[in-house]
């Protein structure tokens, strides 16, 4: 029997304090803190390099911290881990089985090791989502799931969409630092702008940003490689008067594109860079 | 600990020790190369090096001078066969090992013997030639001798080396069963996915001991089976120290499988390192040839090696019936390489 863990901390799944983690050439986390309440599904975002897998294997005791805390399910890591690990839902980013053995064997496997299932509210599942389109489809329905029934989950990927539409709340880190917090709708408010316009001009045509700023409705403008992005809040009246500007300066566009603004626009607008450059 | 009404087979190390056998059994090479591969070798060393009672040493004469009276004389001796050839012919011969020697006579009278002195068999034929030639020219021995013919079961070629095949077995699949399937979870990052769960890390490494002394048992019994059944090897130590042996030694190269398996990321990397600790012991512990052959500088360090301590166990037991206070040396080091082994990968053992 695995005794009921009484957490004195009450309603928090995850809490990372202060975490830091350095190998011999590079920082991978610096200086981190997250709290993952009981029943949240929370997304850790953030390019790759960006410490989010360090961070996820430190708290599924996979990996140990340079200092900083680390509370799972109100206890820490380093004693009596395997009753902690029977609260532990973990999909790794990388894992092959045996090929030698039907799904059904692996199954039973690792059904072997666990007692018996521990109420929603006592486990925590921690996901590093998957390259591969297919299997993170899969893992979307798992997780839907998941939060149906009350589970506390902790979220990575580098794919903004997808937290989008997963995360009760999302952090993204950057370098190992936090940089922003909050729900994805909160976040993406904070651009105060729900648009992004993307365009090319044709050789040799090339329009000056503070011209673009100047427009009705558009909150940022900024040029990075030949490609110019506006943030823009109400579309219907700065879409007519971008197309007049260009006319105006003699401009021929090349491409014209534009989304609803997403996280990934909040990560661009914090960085400067796209979330897959790299 | 598990639930009340949980089956037996639900438990993590029966699990555990399943998938080792069904790894070891859906792998038609792995069970070639540790059950069919070592009776096939025994079949074939044991064929090529069967008895040789009954072999004939093969002699060449040059045809000059009184050739064909020498020849006729050295044919009605037992056990030779004689060839006429010319002098480059007979020489070619000799090169190349298909005679043992020849004899040159000349005009003169004088015989010449052309023969390698780094050869036992050109050694005892010339002996044999001389004796025939000497007595056929009128040479009287001078003491009366009587030859009383020993051929006893044990002595022979195939009793050495089934005890040799059979320790060289038990460090292959020992070093080789355990590392490999380590390495490759390691690789597949799998290791880490099982230390991710609650399993008990130390019944991972118990399902490898569970599953390797069941395979020892097939093994064991595969082997000296055919060497009794077929060759008619001897067993004439006791069983249970036979079985003692077989075991501590399958431990300790599984102990030594698991330490070259501690730390190494790549199956090349792994192969290398299994190369590098079982070449020295397939040269130098008298798998194949007695380890005695090397000369008494290195013999200390030959006698340190497990596979050493293992295979003259082996002999000691299965061909000499020795008891257990004849092999307590051989167990001791045996056992002192299962536990260094064992204790220095506990401390190197990574599982990511």
């Amino acid at each position: 029997m695995i005794p009921r863990m009484r957490t004195p901390h009450q309603g928090i799944a995850l809490q990372v304090r202060n975490l830091r983690k350095a190998y011999q050439d590079v920082v991978a986390v610096d200086g981190l803190d997250l709290e993952v309440h009981s029943g949240e599904c929370f997304g850790l975002l953030g390019p790759n390099g960006a410490g989010k897998t360090t961070t996820v294997e430190i708290c599924e005791g996979l990996n140990t911290p340079d200092s900083g805390e680390v509370l799972v399910l109100g206890r820490g890591w380093g004693h009596q881990d395997r009753e902690l690990r029977q609260r532990l839902g973990i999909s790794l980013q990388e894992t092959q089985f045996s090929e030698k053995l039907t799904v059904d064997e692996t199954v039973q496997l690792f059904r072997s090791f666990y007692d018996r299932g521990p109420s929603p509210a006592e486990v925590i599942a921690m996901v590093q989502l998957q390259e591969n389109p297919q299997s993170r489809r899969q893992l979307w329905e798992l997780i839907e799931r998941f939060k149906a029934d009350g589970r506390s989950i902790l979220l990575t990927t580098h794919y903004m969409d997808e937290a989008e539409r997963l995360c009760d709340r999302v952090a993204i880190v950057d370098h190992g630092r936090m940089i922003a917090l909050g729900t994805p709708q909160a976040l993406i408010a904070r651009l105060e702008a729900e648009h992004v316009v993307e365009f090319a001009l044709a050789e040799p045509s090339a329009i000056d940003e503070t011209l673009l700023r100047a427009i009705d409705g558009v909150c940022a403008a900024e040029r990075r490689n030949g490609t110019y992005r506006l943030q823009v809040s109400e579309l219907h009246r700065a879409m007519p008067s971008l197309l007049a500007e260009l006319r105006r300066q003699g401009a021929q566009l090349a491409e014209l594109r534009t989304h609803s603004a997403t996280l990934e626009d909040v990560f661009v607008s914090l960085t400067g860079r796209h979330l897959r450059d790299e | 600990m598990s639930e009340p009404g949980r089956r037996w087979t639900g438990h993590p190390l029966v699990q555990l020790t399943r998938v080792r056998y069904r790894e070891f059994f859906r792998e038609p090479e792995a069970v070639f190369w540790v059950f069919i591969f070592p009776v096939l070798l025994a079949a074939g060393l044991g064929i090529a090096f069967r008895n040789r009672a009954a072999d004939r040493t093969v002699v060449a004469v040059v045809t000059t001078g009184q050739a064909a009276p020498l020849a006729d004389a050295l044919r009605r001796a037992d056990g030779l066969d004689v060839s006429l050839l010319t002098d480059s012919a007979a020489s070619e011969a000799l090169r190349i090992g298909n005679v043992a020697m020849v004899v040159v006579p000349s005009a003169s009278g004088q015989l010449e013997y052309r023969y390698d002195d780094s050869r036992p068999e050109s050694r005892t034929a010339r002996l044999v030639v001389d004796d025939v030639l000497q007595r056929a020219s009128g040479r009287r021995n001078p003491l009366a001798v009587r030859d009383q013919l020993v051929r006893e079961r044990g002595a022979r070629y195939i009793d050495f080396l089934v005890p040799g095949l059979l320790g060289m077995n038990l460090m292959g699949s020992g070093i080789w069963g355990l590392g490999f399937a380590i390495v490759d979870a390691r690789k597949k990052r799998l290791l880490k996915r099982l230390i991710a769960t609650p399993m008990s890390r130390s019944q991972y490494l118990a399902s490898f001991v569970l599953s390797r002394l069941t395979l020892l048992v097939i093994e064991v019994t595969l082997l000296l089976g055919f060497g009794v059944l077929v060759f008619g090897i001897p067993l004439r130590g006791s069983l249970p120290l036979l079985a003692t042996i077989c075991l501590v030694s399958s431990l300790a190269f599984a102990s030594l499988g698991l330490l070259i398996a501690s730390r190494a990321q790549t199956m090349e990397g792994a192969s290398g390192l299994m190369n590098l600790v079982m070449l020295p012991m397939w040269i130098f512990s008298g798998v194949f040839f007695s380890a005695s052959r090397f000369p008494e500088q290195i013999q200390p360090f030959i006698q340190a090696l497990p596979l050493t301590a293992v295979i003259d166990a082996l002999r000691a037991n299965i061909l000499r019936g020795a008891g257990w206070h004849m092999v307590t040396g051989e167990l001791a080091i045996i056992l002192a390489w299962m536990v260094g082994s064992f204790v220095l990968a506990l401390k190197l053992f990574r599982w990511r």
